[in-house]
């Protein structure tokens, strides 16, 4: 009993992540927290999706379940899984079967490597960006097998646009991803690294998110990367695999019940993870903003306020809201709800205002942050952009972005040849 | 960390990798042979982060699993598989595969006989933590001519395969 108590507490003492450090027990525990963050993320996102669509298009989205919508995930859930499953009978069984499964192995492995803080990862592994980068382009392989395996015209269509368009951007992606590695290596030693954690420490040691570095060098790379991203999930303006007016759900019109939920996921855990990429490599990661312009203990000090004053700002919505609900005794336990539910919030708010909570917490709250930035872009784009024709989106990941993505590459290789030769010798 | 259980792993990757690769030949089904194949180039990847060649499983499961695969699948799926499925699967060389099964399989058994006397007894200093940087440094400094070269022969056979493909360029 001593010694597992022992093995437990020794990782504590350990600034390196579980999966690093070699501690099970840790690294179990961070799988678990992250699988459960994530899920109720995507929850959050269908609720949010929802709502901030409805709000853009001056609708009131989701009132029904719950007070203001907000338990309408659960009852989709439930939905969901009471659903009857069908398969098509000409289906090939094995391969439909395998599609979501493969889909959804793919979107949550690459979270493995996902730095939410210098420690607060699972692992950290030498070639983590290729390992992200590797397995997510692994889930076109389930789409496609969903496609095919259904044994129907709109979902091998779906599946042949999908697999086109990912193989497409993944290359002008991969261009952006290199031109920001690059910047990794401008240190005393002259070699770059491709481990996430050590992407962000470089910014770190740096002084500069790469977003600004050779301004605009990096600019234009995290451009071309949050282009394309939205492609490489299937999200509108992209979503030309799924495109509702033209081939009914594309390529999962035959899936239903538990294995459409298991894309759903699937796709809202890729959002996420394509966004931690994007953080990772120009938003500075877990790093809190204005570090060089607001730098010192005073203002350290005062961006750890942030995570409890923001679940406090939360609270007080709920409130709010919770005075403005209709005054009906039918409303009565909605009410109740949402004052509870904002009790909840406003408790969490304050336990990480405590000092050794918010220290630990910071980095996970400022990743979290900058990820949740992305996912509202993502349904900004849907409320605002009209879908792409297929040869303009080919246009412009084969015209447009893939030169552009070279021309980046060039250029940061000489700007910083130049620095380092020149400038800095 | 420590290594664990390596012959284990090594015989569960082998066994994956050779029932992907008899599967690969023999179904009938073409996009059932493709899917072999993928689990084979994938517990191939597996054995590269077993020899501490991080980066080149990485790049494996990239290129081959994610990048060649899906342009087989992209055109097998345009192919009626009813046709082919009722397609003769093995032609009758069987004289050539004689030799060539004859062959591999003297390799084989030469190796296994004289292998210690050909490999070096002592197992090479393995690095792990910068594997992709002394990658890089072998590639960009010693053999920086040859992987020119090689990519010059790719960007020829792009420009090639377009020129063919198109014919008002």
């Amino acid at each position: 009993m001593g010694a597992i108590i022992q093995y437990i507490s020794s990782y504590l003492s350990s600034d390196k992540t579980p999966g690093a450090a070699g501690n099970m027990f840790w690294a179990l525990v961070y799988i678990m927290l992250v699988f459960g963050g994530l899920s109720v993320a995507v929850i959050a996102m269908n609720w949010l999706e929802r709502k901030i669509l409805a709000h853009m298009q001056v609708r009131l989205g989701p009132m029904r379940v719950g007070p203001h919508g907000l338990l309408q995930p659960i009852a989709d859930a439930i939905k969901l899984l009471l659903k009857e499953d069908i398969m098509p009978a000409e289906a090939d069984g094995f391969v439909f079967w395998m599609a979501p499964l493969i889909v959804v192995l793919a979107a949550f492995t690459v979270f493995v490597v996902v730095p939410f803080g210098p420690t607060h990862a699972i692992t950290d592994m030498n070639i983590g960006i290729l390992f992200m980068l590797g397995v997510s382009s692994l889930s076109v392989l389930g789409i496609v097998m969903a496609g095919w395996a259904s044994n129907s015209h709109y979902p091998l269509i779906g599946a042949l646009r999908s697999s086109a368009q990912m193989v497409s951007y993944e290359v002008a992606m991969g261009l952006a991803v290199v031109s920001a590695i690059l910047m990794t290596s401008l240190n005393a030693e002259g070699t770059g690294t491709l481990s996430m954690i050590g992407i962000v420490k470089a910014q770190l040691a740096q002084h500069e998110w790469f977003i600004f570095k050779f301004f605009p060098l990096g600019l234009v790379a995290f451009f071309i990367f949050a282009v394309a991203m939205v492609a490489e999930t299937n999200r509108a303006p992209f979503d030309l695999a799924e495109a509702e007016s033209e081939l009914t759900a594309g390529f999962h019109t035959e899936y239903s019940g538990f294995r459409w939920s298991l894309f759903f996921l699937a796709e809202y855990s890729a959002m996420i993870a394509v966004s931690s990429i994007a953080v990772t490599l120009w938003l500075g990661g877990w790093l809190r903003p204005f570090p060089n312009m607001l730098s010192g203990t005073p203002w350290d000090q005062i961006f750890s306020l942030f995570p409890g004053v923001t679940f406090l700002f939360f609270a007080a919505i709920c409130f709010y809201n919770t005075v403005r609900m209709p005054k009906h005794p039918l409303f009565r336990i909605q009410t109740i709800g949402l004052a509870g539910f904002g009790v909840v919030l406003g408790l969490i708010g304050l336990v990480l205002f405590v000092p050794a909570v918010s220290v630990r917490v910071q980095d996970i709250f400022w990743f979290s942050a900058k990820v949740a930035g992305f996912m509202y872009l993502y349904i900004w784009y849907r409320g605002t952009f009209p879908r792409y024709r297929f040869d303009q989106l080919m246009q412009m990941g084969w015209k447009v972005l893939l030169p552009m993505g070279l021309g980046v590459l060039i250029l940061t290789a000489s700007v910083a040849l130049l620095q380092q030769k020149i400038w800095h010798p | 960390m420590a290594p664990v259980a390596t012959p284990f792993f090594f015989y569960l990757l082998s066994a994956i990798m050779l029932i992907g690769g008899i599967a690969v030949i023999t179904r009938k089904n073409p996009v059932h042979s493709a899917l072999a194949l993928i689990v084979t180039l994938l517990a191939q990847a597996s054995i590269y982060l077993m020899l501490y060649a991080p980066f080149v499983a990485g790049v494996q499961i990239i290129l081959y699993a994610g990048g060649i695969m899906v342009l087989f699948l992209f055109v097998i799926m345009l192919v009626s598989i009813d046709r082919s499925m009722k397609e003769r699967q093995f032609n009758s060389q069987w004289v050539v595969g004689m030799i060539a099964a004859t062959a591999l399989g003297g390799l084989f058994i030469a190796v296994y006989t004289k292998g210690t006397s050909i490999f070096p007894d002592h197992a090479l200093a393995v690095v792990e933590d910068n594997n992709t940087q002394e990658v890089a440094k072998v590639l960009y400094g010693q053999y920086m001519f040859a992987f020119e070269i090689a990519s010059l022969l790719l960007l020829v056979a792009i420009i090639g395969a377009v020129v063919m493909a198109k014919k008002k360029i």
